[in-house]
């Protein structure tokens, strides 16, 4: 037999079995699609809330086991480990009564920044830090790196350590657009 | 793979290892460089002021090339965790997770647990927008009065992190003026939601955070 004509024969074969199966549709039992499979555990990896907190303040040892702690056991667990790294990193924090611009010295503002949660206000302006507004959210256009040097840096007035306390890259290389889905496209 | 291929692979490789990344881009050892590495987060009001939107981004420092084939993992659901009474534990979560070229979201919805193990609730609001393909215009879904979008975009973290690095490695004393933005020219992979803000706690101050998880 030739190999054209066993073709034919497999799909008039084919055919019959397709037209018997779509003769099951005139029944009353719909054809359901395939379900798709969601069954499963999963588990935590990575976590983040606020911008590089974990890259800056978790001592590399500890780097994964900060992704796997759940937020309200975050600042008990690690809150003394960010006031080292925070006071070995700048001598803004160097002398007793030192703080931010915030007003808080090293033990408050780590503890604020242990627990790695973005602080999101329902009510209006929503930024990491616009001048006047403090934490109330994450635009894709704040610069967010510099806001947290001039914390780490800047002492109370945001004046001190003037070399360290700006990374001098204020914008994304790609404009952000004001409608869904916000991100610019990729390079 | 041709030998020039290979030393331009090896030679960023090696860029890659020597320079540890933010914002948490490349944060740990136990996800750097895996499918559930994040990236960043993002959490802002909408062009309609009723919405907020959750931007989490994966996978980072993509080159336009590996941005091509870049794709989410299906045995990684992001998870959007949301806390409206400020004890610091999700009370509300939005899961995303892919499936054949599909982003499905599930959510917002309240857990019946917290905590570092979960399955995804498939009895909860289910809405699903196509991954856009890198080099295709945006694929956006609106479902349930939602927004979605899942697919490379520019990575929009901006920051000199390879001065940063030197400094923290006591090679500089400063950063530069002007400064390099060491993400220029890459990708991330993108998840968007637009959500109406009556669905997560309608008015005062929310803590959000996202966490990546793997299937056991």
């Amino acid at each position: 037999m030739k190999i054209f004509k066993i073709k034919y024969i497999a799909i008039a074969a084919l055919s019959l079995f397709i037209m018997s199966c779509s003769n099951n549709d005139d029944s009353d039992v719909t054809m359901a699609p395939i379900a798709t499979d969601f069954s499963g555990s999963f588990a935590q990896k990575d976590q983040l809330g606020r911008p590089a907190v974990n890259t800056v303040f978790v001592s590399a040892a500890s780097k994964d086991e900060f992704n796997v702690t759940i937020p309200s056991q975050q600042g008990a667990k690690f809150q003394s480990m960010f006031e080292a790294n925070l006071t070995g990193l700048s001598p803004a924090y160097a002398n007793a009564g030192d703080a931010n611009a915030l007003g808080l010295d090293a033990a408050t503002f780590t503890g604020l920044l242990a627990t790695d949660v973005l602080n999101v206000s329902l009510d209006g302006t929503t930024t990491f830090y616009d001048g006047t507004n403090v934490l109330t959210g994450r635009a894709l256009a704040d610069d967010v790196i510099t806001v947290e040097l001039l914390l780490i840096f800047g002492g109370e007035d945001f004046s001190e350590n003037p070399t360290l306390s700006d990374d001098n890259v204020s914008s994304n290389d790609k404009d952000f657009s004001t409608s869904f889905p916000y991100l610019a496209s990729p390079w | 793979m041709k030998k020039s291929k290979i030393l331009v692979a090896t030679v960023f490789a090696a860029i890659i290892g020597l320079i540890t990344i933010a914002a948490d881009h490349i944060d740990a050892p136990a996800t750097s460089g895996t499918n559930a590495d994040i990236t960043d987060f993002y959490a802002f009001q909408g062009e309609n002021t009723s919405n907020l939107v959750f931007v989490a981004n994966v996978q980072g420092l993509l080159s336009p090339s590996a941005s091509a084939t870049a794709s989410f993992d299906e045995n990684v659901m992001v998870e959007i965790n949301i806390d409206t009474n400020d004890d610091k534990i999700e009370d509300l979560v939005i899961q995303a997770i892919p499936r054949d070229g599909t982003m499905y979201f599930f959510g917002p919805f309240a857990p019946s647990s917290t905590g570092l193990n979960s399955s995804v609730n498939e009895l909860a609001t289910k809405s699903e927008v196509a991954i856009t393909a890198y080099g295709t215009n945006a694929t956006v879904a609106n479902t349930n009065g939602m927004k979605f979008f899942a697919g490379p975009r520019d990575d929009p973290f901006f920051m000199d992190f390879a001065q940063y690095g030197a400094i923290i490695n006591g090679n500089a004393s400063s950063f530069n003026s002007p400064g390099a933005d060491t993400f220029a020219g890459t990708n991330v992979l993108s998840i968007v939601v637009e959500v109406p803000k009556s669905q997560i706690g309608g008015s005062g101050t929310i803590n959000t955070w996202v966490t990546t998880n793997a299937k056991q």
